[in-house]
This record gives structure tokens, sequence and C-alpha cells, in this order.
């Protein structure tokens, strides 16, 4: 019987030739991520073990990225532990702010998750590497301190679900699009413990950066992990970045799926999920009206390079609608370099937006752009949970850029073919 | 480990930032986090829960965020237990981590009521309804997972097991 590329992977990893989904295995792993909301508990239960040092300096990363820069003196403190840390221990992937990117951002841009690797990250949305074809789940950080120590980890070989998206893309559907209607068919708990593989037609012709999206969010369906096998696409973006060998792995022709879905993207519209949960999708046609207070445009989800760049081209020349906020954020200091020297940075501020260094900020309500009561924001990120952007009682609508970027000109939730 | 409590009662998809909001994770210590618990689910719910108070929820619970904070905020309240139609799947493991006792039951979801008194038998995966008589069976845990429950969590667990 076949393996599944996230079996191959934590077969390697376990040093084992074959694994099947059920089985438990304890794992050596690649890389351990934490940020200054999920480290902190983690270095205080790393000193609880009394091992004294971390099984690799190298393979430690450490990015103040949630409540920095700094946003009150708790947070400070938060983020003074994890430095404090990172100096102690010799870690050398820790990113100060002014170097520090939104994690999920930054790993990826700076060859820090490979192809083939076995990643863990007290975060949630460490699945995002699944779209360079490693395996990668969001643990805790108790995971997070006993993998610092021993720089291994315990998994239950998941069953995989595999989507088939098929037909030509239509003009502004995204990879948000695409995992927005996923989340949405299969509900917030359809992928429950079990490995998402995105593949098909489609998937083969996606940008990297949509890719990542796509990823990132497959824990919004409850997924372990989402991955896409590598291809020309994937090599092309890791060659440059890589400081260390990787390897390839896909799916075996008789693997095992769970079940296999097939989308067929060519009717499809902009998805728009509405609150509170991001399995409450509709098009965008359907949603189209829904007045915003605020835009967020950024996020792990949405604040990569061409994510600007779709964003740029709705609002050049154009004036964000006076009675809403729009705030844009970089993912990376790479990226807001980068859409500085592509003039999206102008074309935002001339439009009247916002543009804040890289930081979570908003997406989780911890600053940069918190929402008061009964307030409503149209935002790239990845939860609409209830309280999830400030007040209990406002709301969240998700969206891809070109959808946000079309509703921040109007002042309501509008499709992008309206205003392009 | 046997437990007794009232219950708190909640429906489906209870995100962690609905057990702990982030605008509190600028803290680490349990009793802060306690002081917020479920907040955004049930404001009242901080001032009311009891130590060994037990929360009973349908699928799903703990979605979202790998933040440990959750399940601590839930201990640090005082609850004895979750028992729950399914739990998402980073709230599970953390859970067990941390030592937050927790048991996946559909019949106990759809049967108990808010302010039932349920006993949990944590070794058997029993739980009795102590308002009916009913009783309703979770898949226990293997020993060494109740191990690490009982510890308190996997770090003491480990500290535990390698002193001796």
């Amino acid at each position: 019987m076949g393996m599944t590329i996230s079996q191959k992977i934590l077969a390697y990893h376990a040093g084992k030739e074959h694994v099947d989904a059920g089985e438990l295995v304890n794992c050596r792993v690649d890389v351990v991520l934490g940020n200054d909301i999920t480290s902190p508990v983690a270095i205080e239960e790393f000193a609880r073990l009394g091992t004294g040092e971390v099984f690799d300096q190298e393979r430690i990363v450490l990015v103040p990225d949630h409540f920095a820069p700094n946003k009150d003196i708790k947070s400070a403190e938060q983020a003074k532990v994890v430095r404090s840390f990172a100096r102690q221990y010799g870690i050398t992937n820790y990113f100060e702010v002014g170097q520090m990117g939104i994690e999920h951002c930054l790993l990826p841009e700076q060859g820090l998750a490979l192809p083939g690797d076995l990643i863990i990250g007290a975060d949630s949305h460490t699945c995002t590497y699944g779209a360079l074809g490693a395996f990668a789940t969001g643990v805790g950080s108790t995971d997070m301190a006993a993998a610092m120590a021993t720089g291994e980890a315990w998994f239950k070989i998941p069953e995989s679900l595999k989507f088939v998206y098929y037909g030509k893309l239509p003009r502004w559907v995204s990879g948000k699009d695409l995992i927005l209607h996923t989340i949405g068919d299969i509900g917030v708990d359809g992928a429950r413990y079990m490995s998402m593989e995105f593949t098909g037609e489609v998937i083969q012709n996606l940008s990297m950066d949509n890719r990542l999206t796509m990823a990132n969010m497959a824990i919004e369906a409850g997924g372990k992990n989402g991955i896409i096998e590598p291809d020309d696409i994937t090599l092309s973006y890791v060659k440059e970045r890589a400081q260390r060998p990787y390897n390839l792995y896909k799916s075996d022709p008789d693997a095992v799926y769970a079940e296999i879905r097939e989308y067929d993207v060519s009717k499809m519209e902009p998805v728009v999920a509405f609150p509170h949960l991001p399995e409450n999708t509709r098009p965008v046609s359907e949603a189209a009206g829904v007045s915003i207070d605020q835009v967020i445009i950024g996020s792990c989800t949405n604040g990569r390079i061409e994510d600007l760049e779709i964003a740029a081209s709705l609002l050049k020349g154009k004036k964000v609608h006076p009675e809403i906020r729009v705030i844009i954020f970089p993912g990376t200091q790479q990226i807001y370099l980068e859409a500085m020297r592509k003039g999206y940075i102008e074309t935002f501020i001339e439009a009247g937006a916002a543009v804040s260094t890289p930081t979570c900020g908003p997406c989780l309500g911890g600053h940069m752009g918190i929402l008061a009561k009964g307030e409503r924001a149209l935002a790239t990120t990845n939860r609409n949970f209830v309280g999830r952007m400030g007040h209990p009682e406002s709301e969240v609508y998700l969206s891809s850029p070109a959808v946000a970027a079309a509703s921040a000109i109007t002042g309501k939730i509008t499709p992008p073919w309206e205003i392009a | 480990m046997k437990f007794t409590g009232q219950v708190y009662k909640f429906g489906a998809d209870i995100d962690t930032d609905a057990i702990i909001p982030a605008r509190y994770l600028n803290t680490t210590d349990p009793a802060e986090l306690a002081k917020h618990c479920m907040e955004d689910a049930d404001p009242t719910f901080p001032a009311k829960v009891k130590t060994g108070d037990i929360i009973v929820a349908d699928k799903n619970f703990g979605c979202g965020s790998s933040r440990e904070h959750a399940p601590i905020a839930i201990k640090g309240a005082g609850v004895a237990c979750v028992i729950a139609t399914s739990f998402a799947r980073i709230f599970y493991r953390n859970s067990i981590n941390i030592g937050l006792p927790i048991l996946e039951c559909d019949q106990a979801y759809k049967a108990i009521n808010e302010g039932d008194q349920v006993e949990v038998d944590l070794e058997s995966g029993q739980i009795t309804n102590l308002r009916t008589g009913d009783t309703y069976q979770a898949v226990p845990f293997p020993g060494f997972m109740q191990d690490i429950m009982a510890q308190g969590g996997l770090i003491n667990y480990v500290r535990h097991k390698t002193s001796q």
C-alpha cells in the first residue's frame, strides 16, 4: 500500500520505511518555531525540564511578531523573555524588530522552511510551510519546549484528504478563494486530525504566494497540515534561499485517501467568509453591499508581494472611501522593501491607506487596528471568530486582497471587477 | 482520577479566542488568564465558575489557535474536566500536555443539561449524570496518558519519570 507525501515525510523522520495511518511515531524535527505569545510559556516549561541546553541552536526559530513592536508593558516583558532566552542559548534565528516579519511569511522567504522538512511551531498557522512540500503543523508551548530540548516530537500518522482543483482559474480568483471555498465545503472541522493535500492542474499552475495562502488555512478546516507536492515552482522558489539540503517527496500513485474531492474552478467567484466562522462562505456577488468600517490587507495568509501587487493594482489612482480605515501590513521587511521599490507603498499612501511595519497586530485583536463595538472589518486574514479583531460585538469578514482592495474604495464589500 | 462537579454547557466550534481572547495573551499567569476564561462565549463564566466544575460542549471544542493559554485558562479557573463531542487537534494535545483532563463523548453532550451534577471516572471513561442516574461511556485514555494528566502535565510527568 502506498503512502501519501505527508506519511512519507513522517516515516523518514521516524527512521521507518513505511508508516500507516493511525500509527504513533516519534520523529526528529528539522525546525522548532515559536513567537512572542507562545515562546514565553515554552521557555518556562523548558526551564522546568532542566536539560540546560537546546538540541540545536540553528534549528530553533524565534519570531516576536504578534504583539511586536511591543504594544504595552506586559507584551514588552514577554518579548524580553524571548530575547533573553535567544541570547542565553545562542539561538541564531532570532528575529528582532527591524528584521522581524510575520513568522509564516518570514520562514519560507529566509529559506528556513524547505521541502521535505518536518516542522513544528507553537503557532497554529505553522501549516503554511506545506506549500513548499514540507510537513508542518502547529503545536502548543509544551510540545515546543520538549522539542527545543530533544529535537523530537511524537505524531499520530494522519489520514489524508485529497482535493483536486481543475478547470481554468477565472480572473480575480486566487488561492485565498480556493481555500475559503474548500473550508466552506467541508466545514471548520471537516479535516480534523487529517492532512489536506492540494492537487490538480490549478494548483500546478498556482504561484508560490498563492500556495502559501492555501496551506496557511488548512487549520481553519481543522487540518493537521496542508501540503502541496513540490514541483518546478517550488524549486525555483527555494533554490536561491536554501542553505541546507532538502528532499522532494511525492504521494505514491496507490496512496490511500480518506476522501477525494474535486472542484471545477472555472465558474468560481472570489469568496467571502461571513462572521463568525471561516466556513460561512458565499460568492462575493452575494456579499456585495455589506458596509464596512475597516479593511485589513496583510497577515500570514495574505501579506506577500503578490497580495500587495493586486491590492495596489486596484488602489492605483483611487481613493479609500472617506468613512473607512484601510491598514496594510507587508509580511516581512523584504516584502516591504520590494513593495516600496515597485511603487505599491506610494500607491497605498496616496490612496489614503495606512501602511504598517510587519506585525500580526489586528488579525488576532492584538493591536494596530482593533474594532469598537458594532464595527465591521473586511480582512485578508484567516479567522473571523467572535471578538477576533476586537470587541466581542464587532464582526470580521474574510476575503482575498483583490476583494479587500476593491471594497476599500467603495466602503462596502465589492467584487473587484466593478473597480478594475 | 474521579471528579464530581456542576456542568456548564457550551455549543459547537468553541474557538480559542472565545476560551481566552488574544487581548489577554500578554501574560502567562494562569490566575490572570482564568479571570477571562470563556469570556467571549459567556461573559459571566469567570465570575460563576467554581473549582471542580465541568465543561460540556459540542464538536470541535478548542478550534483555532495553538495557544496553550486556552487549556491553561480553563484549568486555572478550576475546571476539573472538559467533556466534548470532539476536540480540535492542537487543543486536545495541549490539554493533555498541561494536565487538563478531557474526554470525548457525543452521548454525554446530548444528554447532559447545564447545571447537572456529573461524576467522571477518567480511568474507565465513565460519565454519570447524578440527576438522572444515566451513564455515558467515553473511550478512556491509555494508562501513560492518564498518568500525564494525573501528574499535572507532560513536563511533570517527564521529570517524575527521569527522577525515578
